[in-house]
């Protein structure tokens, strides 16, 4: 592994200066990404600005909000009774992902900030313009069964891996970001971003800016909701494809309903269209079929991965009858 | 060497300090002179540690230890080649399979994907701060039991996962304990022997 510098502030605004001024340097809080990334060379930075000891790691109600902090551990996100409560379905997510070790390690803000899995990205010896911009796409016409069918361009077709980001976007969280000009907020919706012809940029994050904290607002998704992954194995495993899904019923009659997918694009893929079909009608299987069916529209398989075409809208219509316990 | 080669309890330990002594000869050997009296110099070394080296503070398996190590030492290595704990284990080195699990501040981790400098302060069990001197842990009792465990690369990480795993209360079925322990793999296949010595000790009750 390269050398690099290491600094440890305690506060977020030197935590922001030093990660600022240098394009080399990088934050790092679990490390289960970028310490891998390193080993492998695929990420070298100069210096490494650890933000552990930053205070921003609280779960706690803020107004009819519940902040979870940038550094709270995926464990512990998963585990509080707030979130077991009122976001059922984070809970679910998160204790999908990775193993308890690396739960107990990863943050809300470095599970968001993940690098894709893509193999190619990972290998030093294939073309990859998210790693190196400009030596083109190594997936396109390779191995590409774990890609994308949404979103993606001729320059990347990469899907994000995590599925935290699946149940926040369903969830309609906020992001709460402080960088060298100030604080601001990002719709989770509006975090990631699609690969385009800039695919070295996965978030909307301008330099040096650092999560410091996800708002999830209350809803009435408490009870009728599921987190499907599907995956090579049954537990730690990275997703084929995975379907956040979250009911409101009034009886058998569905108020209002979320849905999204991990798996299947650069970002967490919220389904919007499909979730205007679910509202008013009967929670029935052949509803959520209706809906399943819009959810794919503009879905376009590659060589090896045309089986997320009939996989996806099936997991969808899986996820909400698990839901909605028809 | 030079204690008695037939004694199990050194023998490891002399292995390693002949192969140490022997390289050691074997590298001075092959540098030029000028190489070695620069060296013997210590200047680029001292220069080399101001600039990279970090002090760090930690306290394993209960005993405090004044470090200076590189940023880009990870935990794992630390264990292994700077404390010379070797019960854990370096596996895929890349966190996906387990083998180098240890408990930070009472938490399992995997020990390869962090940065020794980052646990300043912390407090790290490993497989060899299991066992209350002689007597062995409840939970490393219980792997012998039910042979949970063929060529045993991945014991040590397996049985701190497997304390973790009944300590935060995973351990409430075999499907419960399964999904939990599914971060340490097992090339053998002594899942099912794994997951009987968990129910046991869970079952017997016994202080992990």
């Amino acid at each position: 592994m390269n050398q690099f510098q290491y600094v440890r502030p305690t506060k977020p605004q030197a935590a922001i200066d030093a990660v600022a001024k240098d394009a080399n340097a990088k934050f790092i809080a679990g490390g289960t990404n970028l310490v891998d990334l390193m080993k492998r060379g695929v990420m070298t930075p100069q210096k490494l600005v650890d933000i552990n000891r930053l205070p921003l790691a609280k779960i706690e109600r803020q107004g009819n909000t519940l902040r979870l902090g940038a550094l709270a551990l995926n464990s512990a996100v998963a585990n509080d009774a707030q979130v077991r409560e009122r976001h059922p379905l984070l809970s679910l997510a998160l204790n999908a992902g990775a193993s308890p070790q690396l739960r107990n390690m990863a943050t809300v803000g470095g599970n968001m900030l993940q690098r894709t899995r893509c193999t190619y990205f990972y290998d030093l010896s294939m073309p990859c313009n998210k790693r190196q911009p400009g030596t083109g796409c190594g997936a396109l016409e390779g191995i590409n069964r774990m890609h994308a069918i949404f979103g993606f361009s001729d320059k990347c077709i990469a899907v994000h891996p995590s599925d935290m980001s699946v149940a926040l976007v369903a969830l309609d969280a906020t992001v709460l970001v402080s960088g060298p000009k100030g604080n601001r907020q990002l719709a989770f919706a509006d975090f990631h971003r699609l690969p385009g012809d800039t695919p070295e940029r996965d978030s909307n994050l301008e330099p040096g800016e650092l999560i410091t904290a996800v708002d999830v607002p209350d809803s009435p998704f408490t009870k009728h909701v599921h987190y499907q992954k599907v995956r090579e194995r049954a537990s730690y495993a990275f997703a084929l494809l995975s379907v956040a899904a979250a009911l409101d019923l009034d009886g058998n009659t569905i108020k209002a309903a979320r849905l999204a997918m991990g798996g299947v694009a650069h970002k967490p893929w919220r389904l919007t269209a499909a979730e205007q079909v679910l509202v008013g009608k009967p929670a029935t299987e052949d509803t959520f079929r209706q809906a399943a069916t819009v959810a794919m529209q503009g879905a376009k398989a590659f060589k090896h991965n045309a089986y997320k075409l009939r996989l996806a809208p099936n997991t969808i219509v899986q996820a909400l009858k698990t839901a909605a316990a028809v | 060497m030079n204690s008695e080669p037939d004694v199990p309890a050194n023998h490891d330990e002399n292995r390693r300090t002949f192969l140490k002594q022997s390289s050691l000869l074997t590298a001075l050997a092959l540098v030029p002179g000028p190489v070695v009296s620069a060296a013997a110099a210590k200047l680029d070394e001292r220069v080399a540690d101001a600039f990279e080296k970090i002090p760090l503070s930690l306290k394993v398996n209960g005993v405090k230890h004044k470090l200076s190590v590189e940023p880009r030492a990870t935990l794992l290595d630390l264990l292994r080649e700077q404390l010379h704990l070797t019960g854990t284990k370096k596996g895929c080195d890349y966190g996906q399979c387990g083998a180098c699990t240890v408990h930070v501040d009472g938490q399992r981790v995997n020990a390869c994907l962090s940065f020794a400098v980052m646990h300043d302060g912390q407090e790290i069990t490993t497989i060899e701060g299991l066992a209350d001197g002689d007597k062995l842990h409840p939970m490393q009792e219980a792997f012998v039991k039910h042979d949970g465990f063929q060529c045993g690369y991945c014991t040590p990480g397996q049985i701190m996962s497997a304390v973790a795993c009944v300590r935060e209360g995973h351990a409430g079925s075999e499907g419960e304990i399964r999904e939990y322990m599914s971060g340490n793999i097992c090339r053998c296949g002594a899942y099912a022997n794994i997951v009987a010595a968990i129910q046991d000790v869970k079952q017997g009750g016994q202080k992990v």
